[in-house]
């Protein structure tokens, strides 16, 4: 289970850096995305993989000890909506920035300066 | 109580100005009111500090390493003063430089709330909430950098967004596998754990990850260039805000976690420290010297006077660090200081571009001593703090006997005259250009001006009594079980 979460999140920060490089600054705001799916992965392996035993009490004898830390997935949560909300501030701009220079090249971008 | 009040109060502030959005006399005044309460807030909990030790607040009555905490130490206090310090004078200046459209855009509202998320940062002592802070205080830059809308503006926020998204998400990798490593958030308890269990794998690989997030924000080599590329584009209040409180979170942030985390292999994390430090203050200072948009002079400056705080921080003796903080107020003012007077400049000639200006000097030599104040504090001129703090860096660099680091920040003082010479030839000594612009001068932005360069003269004038309060920080800072005391109750 560890193995295949890390090779997710190895291919995750592949495609995220991949994107990142990219001329288009749409996919640039891809990047961003997978980058933070990436990361929120990596919290979530980081506290440890438990299974069949959720995060809240079910008044079951021994199973305080055996069940799964809520604390990275509250983590997770925050992180999650954080950067939904920078997800949702960058398509924006992206957008802003396309209607006023109607380009969506970075290379254009950098040799108007 | 009080520990609370700096990040609860310009939420509150933040709220009033959002509902009264359309009434930008109301705004301006209420914002400036707003800032006195919060530097008042912050002086009482200076004192407060300085008389009772470090204050610790548990959120929600939780007890320390399960709830939130929130510490004032010494170090934090300083800059809490400084920021709110900084804000006043922005507040004052603003209303002459920020467009209508900009202001009722939401420009008062969300200056507090970057005004929130650096005292929260500043105030912390969660790594995960520290986080959150930081993202509050990004989302407000994000969108003050883009506020307006212009081309040139948007360019520098996609690039300042991306590098500024990145660097969180390293922070955020690093939380994940600390937290993975020893099971704790708080940072106090973070540093007993690693303390008592001597050796820890990994350990570094997070650390690193951590120095790379905040190298990024605070503008380390090599990890700048966003800086100058974003920085110049916003109004020049916006740029000044930025360049007085951003950067320097990154630095706080760092002497915090040096000093708790750092137990292992700390003499690879000093020399690491050293040599970027020396690389960031040299190129920094380097490639100011080859701009001529004085707002671009002044970005890769700040660079450059970064390198000397992470300086103070790579010698890790109280004499060092104490310098560093006392430089990092300093520069917090000074340099704040030189971007408004070269927002005066722009007013009075409608240029930023040295090769276009020239004759303010005869012009209006009140707007000249204005810039010459900072601009030789910046530069190391005594009785100005800029001198005292490099004084006090070499001296504890020499005490320290890193001698190669502390004459590489000779030499770069050097080159930081010549850079501020530079600003001074051509845009005050140089006789005027035929064509240029006469504009009028905000009475507003000149006061605004005028009470921080008297700022930054006080600072210098009382280098003594100040830097009492730095050694008391640095003392802090040096001697991490006073933190981790206070806040665990151990």
């Amino acid at each position: 289970m560890l193995f295949l979460f890390a090779i997710l999140i190895g291919v995750l920060y592949g495609a995220a850096v991949y994107l990142l490089l990219r001329r288009n600054i749409f996919k640039l705001v891809l990047g961003l995305i997978f980058l933070g799916h990436a990361t929120n992965l990596l919290l979530f392996v980081a506290g440890g993989l438990t299974r069949g035993f959720p995060s809240f009490l079910r008044d079951i004898p021994g199973e305080v000890e055996k069940m799964a830390d809520p604390l990275p997935q509250a983590l997770i949560l925050t992180a999650i909506v954080i950067s939904l909300g920078v997800t949702a501030f960058a398509l924006v701009l992206v957008y802003r920035f396309y209607s006023v220079t109607k380009t969506v090249d970075l290379d254009e971008l950098s040799e108007n300066e | 109580m009080i520990p609370v009040l700096p990040i609860i109060l310009p939420l509150l502030f933040m709220v009033v100005l959002i509902f009264t959005r359309r009434w930008l006399a109301f705004q301006q005044y209420f914002s400036l009111l707003a800032t006195v309460v919060l530097t008042l807030v912050s002086v009482i909990l200076l004192l407060d500090v300085q008389q009772n030790g470090i204050a610790t607040l548990q959120m929600g009555s939780w007890p320390a390493p399960y709830g939130i905490s929130l510490v004032v130490d010494m170090l934090s206090a300083i800059m809490l003063v400084t920021v709110s310090f900084i804000a006043i004078v922005i507040m004052i200046y603003s209303p002459g430089f920020i467009d209508k459209g900009r202001q009722s855009a939401g420009y008062y509202p969300i200056s507090f709330g970057l005004l929130m998320g650096v005292n929260g940062a500043f105030i912390t002592g969660d790594i995960f909430n520290l986080y959150v802070w930081y993202e509050v205080m990004l989302t407000s830059s994000f969108v003050l950098i883009a506020l307006g809308g212009s081309a040139e503006q948007l360019r520098g926020s996609i690039k300042y967004v991306t590098i500024n998204f990145v660097a969180s998400i390293f922070f955020v990798a690093g939380i994940g596998i600390l937290y993975g490593l020893t099971g704790t958030l708080n940072m106090a308890d973070l540093a007993f754990k690693i303390r008592a269990a001597g050796h820890i794998p990994h350990m570094n690989g997070a650390l690193m990850l951590f120095f790379i997030a905040f190298s990024v924000k605070a503008g380390l080599f090599p990890f700048f260039f966003w800086l100058p590329a974003s920085y110049h584009t916003p109004p020049i209040p916006i740029t000044a805000l930025f360049a007085g409180t951003l950067t320097k979170v990154g630095i706080y942030t760092m002497f915090r976690f040096y000093s708790l985390f750092i137990v292992e292999n700390a003499l690879f994390w000093k020399s690491f420290i050293l040599i970027i430090a020396g690389l960031t203050m040299t190129i920094g200072v380097l490639m100011a010297a080859s701009q001529f948009d004085i707002r671009k002079i002044l970005s890769f400056h700040i660079i450059s006077q970064v390198g000397y705080m992470v300086m103070g921080l790579g010698l890790f003796t109280v004499g060092g660090i104490s310098g560093a903080i006392y430089f990092m107020v300093h520069n917090m003012l000074s340099k704040t200081n030189t971007f408004l007077a070269g927002g005066l400049v722009y007013q009075r000639s409608g240029s930023y571009d040295l090769k276009k200006l020239g004759g303010l000097y005869k012009a209006s030599p009140l707007l000249a001593l204005l810039f010459f104040v900072p601009a030789m504090s910046l530069a190391g001129i005594p009785p100005l703090p800029g001198f005292f703090g490099k004084f006090f860096l070499i001296k504890g660099g020499f005490e320290a006997g890193d001698y190669l680091i502390t004459a590489v920040a000779i030499l770069v003082g050097l080159f930081t005259l010549f850079s501020m010479v530079k600003i001074w030839n051509e845009a005050y000594w140089k006789k005027e250009p035929e064509e240029i612009k006469k504009g009028k001068l905000s009475r507003r932005a000149i006061a605004a001006t005028g009470l921080l360069a008297i700022a930054v003269v006080l600072l210098g004038l009382f280098a003594g009594p100040v830097s009492e309060l730095t050694v008391e920080a640095a003392r802090q800072v040096v001697l991490p079980e006073l933190y981790i005391n206070a806040v665990l109750g151990l």
